[in-house]
This record gives C-alpha cells, sequence and structure tokens, in this order.
C-alpha cells in the first residue's frame, strides 16, 4: 500500500521502515524552532539538568512577538535568552531585526523537503509548504527535544485537498482557505495532516502557498503539506546549500477523506468574530463600519500581499476614521518592499509601518483594539479578546480585502480592475 | 490517582486565548499565570476555583496557539483534571507534559453542570457526578502517558529516567 508524506517523512526521521496512522514513534527532528517563548524552553531545559543540549545546531531561534520589547518583563526574557544563546553557542539566532519565525525559517534555508520541524508555535504548520513535515509543540516538550533529541508523535491520518480551475480576479489563496475551514470546521482536522494537490497549487507562488499551510492549522491539522515540485526545489536551493531529499506521496496513499474544490466559483471570504470557521461570502458583510485595518503576519505580511494592497490603494488615503497599520513579514521583505515603493506608497496613504514582527495579531504588542471598534485583519485568528478589548471584534480577509476596506472605511470587495 | 472537586463547566472551541490571554504570555511564573486563567472567558474563575476543582467543556478544548501556559495557568489554579468531549492536540500534549490530567470523555457535558460535584478514576476512566449519581465513561490513558502523569510530568519524567541511565 502506498504511503502518504506524513507516513514517509516521520518513518525517516525516526529511523523506522514504514509507519502508519496510529503508530508511535520517537522522531528527531531536524530543526527545532522557538520564538520568545525560548525563555520557557530555557527554564524547562534547566530544570530537567543534563546541562547538555543535544545538537545546538538543529535549534533556531527568532524573536518575533513583542519586537522591539514593549515592557520591562519582555526586555528581561530577551536579555536570558540572549545570554543563553551565547552560553550555549547557538549560532542559529535571530534577534529583533529579522522578522516573524514562519518568514525568516525559509529565507533563511531552515524549510528543507523531506525533513522534521517543531516549532514552539502553532502556525508551524506553515513550513509543510516546502514538503517539510512541521507541527508545533509546547515549551516544556521543546526542552526534552533540546536535551534529548526527541519526541514521540503520533502519525497522523492524512486528508487530501484537490484544488482545481483559476482564481477569479479579487480572490485570493487566503480566501480558498478560509473556504476550507468553514467546510472542514475549526477542529476539522485535529490530529490530521493535509495535503494539498492540484493544478491550482502547481501554478500557485510560494507565497501563496504558505498561505495555506500556515491557516491549516485554523482547521485544527498536526500538519499541512504540499507536495514539494520544481518551484519547491529552486526556492530551497536558492536559500540553503544543505542536500535534502523531496519526498512526495506515493499515488496510491491512503487518505481518510478527500475534499475537491474549483476555483471557478469561489468569491472573497471572511471570517466574522469570534472563530475562524465561521466564514461566509465577505459580500454579505460589505458595509460594516470599521475602525483598524492590519495588513501583516505570518499568514499574508510577504511581498506578494503588500503588492496587491497597494494596488488597492490607487493614489487614495486611508479612510479618516480608520488606523491602517503594515508590518512587512521579515526584514527581508521590508527591504524589497522599500525598494519597490511599496512601503512609501502605505506611507502617503497614511498608514502606520511597523517593526516586522507578530505586532498586534496575538495582542502582546502594539495596535491594540478597545471596545466596541472592529478591525478587518490579513491575519489568522479572530478569538475573543485576540487584539485587545474582549468587546472588540476582528475579521479576517485577504489583503486587498483589507486595503480596500481601510480605504472606504467599511468592509468592502476588493476592487478589480 | 483519584480526583474529586467541584466542577466548572465551559461548551465548544474554548482557545488558548481566552485561557490565557496573549496580553500576558510574558509571565513566566505559575503562581501569577494563575490569576488570569479563564479571564477572558470566565472573569471570576480565578477568584472562585479551588484546589481539586474539576473543568468540564464540550468538543475541541485548547484550540488554538501553543502557548502551554494555557496548561499551566490552570494547573496552578488548583484544576485536578479536565473533562472534555473532545481537546486540540498541542493543547493535549502540553497538559500531559505540564502533569495536567486530562480525560477525553464523550458524554461528559450531558451528565454534569456547572457546580456539581465529580469524582474521576483516570486509571480506569470511571466518571461518577457525585450530585446526581449519574455516570460516565472516559477514555483510558495509554500507560505512557499515564506514566509522565504520575511522575508529575515531563521534566520529572525525564528526571527520573537519567537516573536510573546514570
Amino acid at each position: 500500500m502506498g504511503k502518504t508524506m506524513a507516513e514517509k517523512i516521520l518513518a525517516r526521521a525516526a529511523g523506522v521502515k514504514e509507519a502508519s496512522p496510529g503508530d508511535l514513534l520517537d522522531v528527531f527532528p531536524h530543526v527545532a524552532m522557538s520564538h520568545e517563548n525560548a525563555g520557557l524552553v530555557i527554564k524547562s531545559f534547566k530544570e530537567i539538568g543534563t546541562g547538555k543540549l543535544y545538537d545546538p545546531d538543529r535549534i533556531v531561534i527568532i524573536f518575533d512577538h513583542r519586537v522591539p520589547a514593549e515592557s520591562e518583563k519582555t526586555a528581561e526574557g530577551h536579555k536570558t535568552v540572549r545570554e543563553f544563546v551565547k552560553k550555549y553557542g547557538i549560532k542559529h539566532f535571530f534577534d529583533i531585526n529579522t522578522g516573524i519565525c514562519h518568514q525568516v525559517l525559509p529565507e533563511k534555508g531552515f524549510c528543507r523537503p523531506g525533513e522534521v520541524l517543531v516549532g514552539t508555535d502553532s502556525h508551524t504548520t506553515t513550513h509543510g509548504a516546502f514538503g517539510v513535515f512541521s507541527t508545533g509543540i509546547g515549551a516544556t516538550e521543546m526542552a526534552a527535544v533540546w536535551a534529548t533529541g526527541k519526541l514521540w508523535l503520533m502519525v497522523p491520518e492524512t486528508i487530501k485537498i484537490v484544488v482545481k480551475g483559476k482564481f477569479a480576479p479579487g480572490v485570493y489563496a487566503k480566501d480558498l482557505i478560509l473556504y476550507i475551514i468553514g467546510r472542514l470546521r475549526a477542529d476539522g482536522a485535529d490530529y490530521k495532516a493535509i495535503e494539498f494537490f492540484g493544478p491550482a497549487i502547481d501554478e500557485m507562488s510560494i507565497a501563496s502557498r504558505m498561505v495555506l499551510t500556515n491557516l491549516s492549522m485554523e482547521a485544527g491539522a498536526k500538519a499541512a503539506m504540499i507536495p514539494p515540485d520544481q518551484k519547491t526545489i529552486e526556492y530551497v536551493k536558492s536559500v540553503t546549500d544543505r542536500p535534502f531529499e523531496a519526498i512526495r506521496p506515493d499515488p496510491d496513499a491512503r487518505y481518510c477523506q478527500t475534499l475537491e474544490i474549483d476555483l471557478g466559483t469561489l468569491t472573497p471570504q471572511i471570517a466574522y468574530p469570534h472563530a475562524v470557521d465561521n466564514v461566509k461570502p465577505l459580500a454579505e458583510l460589505a458595509g460594516t463600519p470599521i475602525h483598524q485595518a492590519l495588513l501583516g503576519s505570518c499568514t499574508n505580511g510577504r511581498l506578494e500581499d503588500l503588492e496587491e494592497g497597494a494596488k488597492q490603494l490607487r493614489g487614495r488615503r486611508v479612510h479618516p476614521d480608520v488606523r491602517m497599520l503594515v508590518i512587512p513579514a521579515s526584514w527581508q521583505v521590508y527591504r524589497q518592499a522599500l525598494d519597490k515603493g511599496l512601503i512609501a506608497a502605505y506611507i502617503d496613504a497614511g498608514a502606520v509601518v511597523l517593526n516586522p514582527g507578530c505586532g498586534p495579531c496575538l495582542g502582546a504588542h502594539q495596535g491594540l483594539l478597545a471596545a466596541g471598534e472592529r478591525c478587518i485583519s490579513s491575519t489568522n485568528r479572530n478569538f475573543q479578546g485576540r487584539m485587545g478589548s474582549t468587546q472588540a471584534e476582528v475579521f479576517l480577509a485577504s489583503p486587498a480585502a483589507v486595503v480596500a476596506s481601510a480605504v472606504a472605511g467599511r468592509i468592502t470587495l476588493p476592487e478589480v480592475k | 490517582m483519584k480526583f474529586c472537586g467541584t466542577v466548572f463547566k465551559y461548551g465548544n472551541d474554548v482557545n488558548t486565548d481566552v485561557i490565557f490571554p496573549g496580553r500576558y504570555l510574558k509571565v513566566w511564573e505559575p503562581a501569577e499565570m494563575a490569576k488570569y486563567a479563564m479571564e477572558d472567558i470566565d472573569k471570576d474563575f480565578a477568584k472562585k476555583v479551588k484546589k481539586g476543582d474539576i473543568i468540564v467543556a464540550g468538543k475541541y478544548f485548547g484550540c488554538g496557539s501553543s502557548r502551554e501556559q494555557a496548561a499551566t495557568c490552570l494547573k496552578a489554579a488548583g484544576v485536578s483534571v479536565v473533562i472534555a468531549e473532545s481537546f486540540a492536540r498541542i493543547f493535549y500534549r502540553n497538559a500531559i507534559n505540564l502533569g495536567l490530567p486530562i480525560m477525553v470523555c464523550p458524554e461528559i457535558t450531558k451528565i454534569v453542570e456547572a457546580g456539581h460535584q465529580l469524582e474521576v478514576e483516570p486509571t480506569t476512566g470511571e466518571v461518577k457526578n457525585l450530585t446526581t449519581g449519574q455516570t460516565a465513561r472516559a477514555k483510558v490513558l495509554p500507560p505512557f502517558i499515564l506514566e509522565i502523569l504520575s511522575d508529575g510530568g515531563l521534566i520529572p519524567h525525564l528526571q527520573k529516567k537519567l537516573k536510573k541511565a546514570s
């Protein structure tokens, strides 16, 4: 019987011949990523008491949640991590001037097809866009990975999603994945992996593929993968010299569920408060007044997102009743956006450009909402209290819809011309 | 490993943002985390919860962020066990790794209301509502997970293993 990507990749990382859903494996991840919560990992690592890292070169630490530090407490946390990194010789450390972990990992060559990556962040599923089995874990478990090099993982069943057809103008990968989450529901892929197939996926840019794997977490996915193709291989080779072995699923692999989607009928979608699976066509909420528009995050803060957003400006200014925030996903994206004149376009429109990082997405840093306020956001979660007040509301949509709405002052369909 | 306590009951899809809001993620001390437990879904929880109390919830408890503070804060607040119809996978792992027993019981919300007294035996899966006399059966945790829990979590479990090895 054929094997899925999850079955093949996990078997290889566990050093066993083959694996099937339900098998419990001791897996040795190739990359172990943490952000600010490396502080918690360090605390647990010290308690374990080995005093020795299994392999410091597998550890990657990227500050992104509260950069630069918004409080003395965060500054102390950052300091603890910086000191540990120096003392233990962790060379893959990226400070406050790098960007969001899920953008920085691929940019710096840590997403290599066929490997296993664990991260102390739920949106670690993102890296499946590069054919990596990539999943989120907690800080204590990460401390055990640092100390022992391994963790137990249950081999998941896999949902196959096949996407055909072409995107209509003004419709993007974000709309597709919101639609999928609405269909699967928030727990539809809990404990499961997802594999994406189809001509529409083949045509998609790397950045758009990352939107799918990133947001698959919001359907509960343990991992979400796109079988590596020429585009994947070329990208990965452009960022790393490390050898890797691309692993694709067998044609006769067994899936627990198959979902087929035709893009021909897909319209712009929106997730309304307070759950990501509250999805409906954006047109149904058009006209709802907003107070903030947020363009950025590990979901939609890449160059193509800033470009698509800027196209909606057409020389117009952000509505006077709206605060618009723009957060490039990384410094590399920031620099490219500067070169292309995108940052100037946003500033001239009256938007506030923030340091690459998670920003207000999780309500831990700047740009929060007051009671009664509404935000349209290109981010990934709209839970109650997520972006400030529990009485505020967050709506999730594509970058184009976010910018179109920022200009209009109310939820608006992207303009297509 | 028998638990007995007063029930706090919640619905479906209780996410980690409402269990432990992002604005407190910079907090590292469990005792302080306990003060913010469930703040965005039940403001009075931290004041009312007593040692040994039990959380009962619907499906997909702990969905969202991987923040393990969501499990740490409940344990530090005195919660003895969380019983839900189902859990999100990262929360499930975090709870075990931090030594907070959790159990899957598809019927639990039907036989228990807030304020009831509940008795739970993780090793057999027996659940008894002491207020009404109703019973239900939870899935029994695999032996290696029960071992981590009885050691008090992944860190003491590893410490024990390392001690044995040396």
